[in-house]
């Protein structure tokens, strides 16, 4: 039985070795961010940052434990029992989801905080191989024949859902004016026909996408590191900072004619935070984020800060002005966009199912 | 013409070679270029990533998950390889299939499996309710997810060499007097024990490497939820590729290690420890004597 002996040893001192990494070191407090994507350098700061401030401020230390990952599968992550104490994710509707499935946040949870509880914006744009051999300005060269578009897959990823909704934007006005579309009510015929350009426009567009990734950040390694596609559409944040991290891979950002801005929203979790008793901290951490330092924090990893001032004025020039609309002036709420575009029977579950169809031709 | 020695010779060759490219293009080639890339950023780049606190946390995760589930396997895959090759009874097949179970299943469902029954809307969700306990999206999750995974390798190991060697050694351990463990420390362990080192590599190698259903439990909470293979997708999809390559170099390195105890059992299995001179050493100083 010597082998066994051997193997128990190893066994024993393996334990010993990693014993001591689960003895107890907690802070006082613990809070838990359940983030998106492309966040996760930002809040790496903003939490060390916090935590530094916290501590400053209240003698209480504070630890925040983060997590990431593509934001609808976040919330259902949250709904299955994830212990939130803050969510912070790419869009209201998955916080929205939240809400109505489980009641552990208030449905008037985005009233609670300024600006929509949407501390830091963004919009979309694109990233091409340097010097753009395809010759890409705008959403309408996406549908030219030979074009390959990476983006994901706008049933799971919150940025996808962006990203199409920019390009949806972008085809209502090429047939309406901004006038028009917020004058018209939704069965005028002049609008119907819009919207049916619309959504040709967005068949053309994914028959030119080659593979749905389930996250922002698949889709930016997808196409940055192996080098699939010619053009990804992605959050300028996102854009951004694969520009400055991948810089190895010679890319280059265009931003388009018009597009929409982006508003990732946060909220506290009231059940965990009411039973953890941490209600204060998730408080304090949240109203951080429109801080002056946290908006300079969010301007730094390139997200475009409520209050421009506090971004220093080298971070101020990365954003470029255009033409940005928002989606209440285009889709209402993301309840109604939700039902009409990325519902079971919903455009883009259509629209994705006639690209196969014809690919089958 | 050719002579047959020459055609047996070619065809020797043409095997030959063909496991070789096989080999070096789908096993050593890949191992090269994660050796090559995890050292891209250089000596102290490689060291710092392994010795970040991250790292070792996860580490320390995949470690407990393995020594938490080894034990669990190990009983589980004795009794039931014992049930099922040593007693007759009605729906034996029927367990022996459920067994197979988890090999059957694709992790990422069997992920998903768990959080319908261990999460706050699954069959246990009230009772958790009332006691606050947290089940899935923390530790525990991630070593019932790994138990769940590798059940069937201690057992299908065992199974087909308890099936071989009968009933009839224990049989005569037990008409000369034997109790059920002195008849199983005496005359079954020392009959199966090759097998269930066999089954306890196979079990360890793939509790360290498990992702699929640990991915949809862990709820990837940084220092806290995340082994080795989770880290490793982290890393990555933080841009920090030097850093994810040497973490898998760390992984590789020790799913060698398995390899190397299994090639040193085997060896000492070949080398004189074969199964039946090891039967005639034990049973002799038995519970007779």
């Amino acid at each position: 039985m010597g082998g066994l002996k051997i193997l128990l040893t190893l066994t024993l001192l393996l334990c010993s070795g990693c014993g001591q990494f689960f003895s107890d070191r907690a802070p006082a407090v613990e809070i838990m961010n359940v983030s998106y994507d492309p966040t996760r350098e930002f809040y790496r700061d903003y939490n060390a940052w916090f935590t530094e401030n916290y501590c400053e401020g209240s003698g209480e230390s504070v630890r925040v434990l983060q997590s990431h990952g593509s934001s609808g599968k976040q919330a259902r992550f949250v709904i299955d029992g994830l212990e939130a104490h803050v969510v912070t994710l790419a869009l209201a509707y998955d916080i929205d989801a939240i809400s109505s499935k489980t009641g552990k946040l208030p449905p008037d949870w985005q009233t609670r905080l300024p600006h929509g509880s949407a501390p830091y914006t963004s919009t979309i744009v694109f990233l091409v191989r340097s010097g753009n051999p395809k010759n890409i300005q705008d959403w309408g060269d996406l549908i030219k024949v030979g074009v390959e578009v990476i983006t994901p897959n706008p049933l799971t990823s919150g940025g996808a859902r962006w990203n199409y909704l920019a390009a949806w934007g972008y085809a209502l006005l090429q047939a309406l004016d901004e006038d028009q579309l917020s004058r018209l009510s939704e069965d005028d015929p002049l609008l119907q026909e819009a919207e049916e350009k619309a959504f040709a426009f967005l068949s053309a567009l994914f028959r030119n996408v080659p593979v749905l990734d389930s996250g922002a950040r698949g889709a930016t390694t997808t196409f940055a590191r192996r080098g699939i596609g010619d053009v990804l559409i992605t959050w300028e944040n996102e854009a951004l900072l694969a520009l400055k991290s991948l810089p190895q891979e010679r890319l280059e950002i265009v931003t388009p004619s018009v597009s929409i801005l982006t508003e990732p929203t946060v909220s506290l979790v009231d059940e965990v935070i009411d039973k953890r008793h941490t209600r204060d901290v998730a408080q304090a951490y949240l109203e951080g984020l429109y801080s002056p330092e946290g908006q300079a924090l969010a301007a730094r990893h390139y997200f475009r800060p409520r209050e421009m001032q506090h971004a220093s004025p080298e971070d101020r020039d990365k954003f470029p002005e255009l033409h940005l609309f928002t989606l209440e002036e285009f889709f209402g709420d993301w309840q109604k966009a939700h039902e009409k575009h990325f519902s079971p029977a919903g455009c883009f579950n259509r629209l994705y199912a006639m690209r196969y169809a014809n690919q089958e031709k | 013409m050719f002579s047959s020695d020459y055609i047996s010779r070619l065809s020797r060759l043409i095997f030959q070679v063909i496991t070789l490219a096989f080999v070096s293009l789908f096993l050593i080639l890949p191992l090269c270029v994660i050796i090559s890339e995890s050292f891209g950023g250089g000596l102290k780049a490689y060291l710092n990533a392994i010795s970040h606190p991250d790292t070792l946390l996860a580490l320390g995760l995949t470690f407990l998950a393995v020594i938490v589930t080894l034990p669990l396997n190990v009983l589980f895959g004795i009794v039931a390889a014992w049930a099922l090759t040593k007693y007759e009874f009605r729906g034996k097949s029927l367990l022996s299939a459920l067994i197979d179970l988890p090999f059957a299943v694709p992790p990422v469902i069997a992920g998903f499996i768990l959080i319908l029954y261990l999460g706050k809307h699954g069959v246990f969700g009230s009772l958790l309710e009332k006691f606050d306990l947290n089940i899935i999206f923390s530790t525990p999750a991630i070593v019932i997810a790994t138990l769940f995974v590798t059940i069937p390798f201690v057992a299908r190991e065992l199974i087909p060499l308890m099936q071989e060697q009968g009933t009839e050694e224990e049989q005569a351990a037990v008409s000369l007097g034997a109790s059920t463990l002195q008849t199983f420390f005496y005359v079954t362990l020392p009959n199966i024990k090759w097998a269930l080192l066999y089954g306890i590599i196979l079990t360890v190698a793939r509790s360290m490497g498990e992702f699929g259903a640990v991915s949809v439990l862990s709820g990837h909470i940084r220092g806290k939820t995340v082994t080795l293979p989770l880290h490793i997708e982290i890393l990555y999809n933080e841009y920090n590729f030097t850093a994810a390559f040497a973490v898998s170099s760390l992984l590789m390195l020790l799913a060698l290690l398995t390899l190397i105890a299994k090639e040193f059992f085997f060896w000492k299995l070949n080398s004189g420890g074969s199964v039946h001179q090891v039967q005639e050493d034990t049973v002799p100083g038995d519970p007779a004597s």
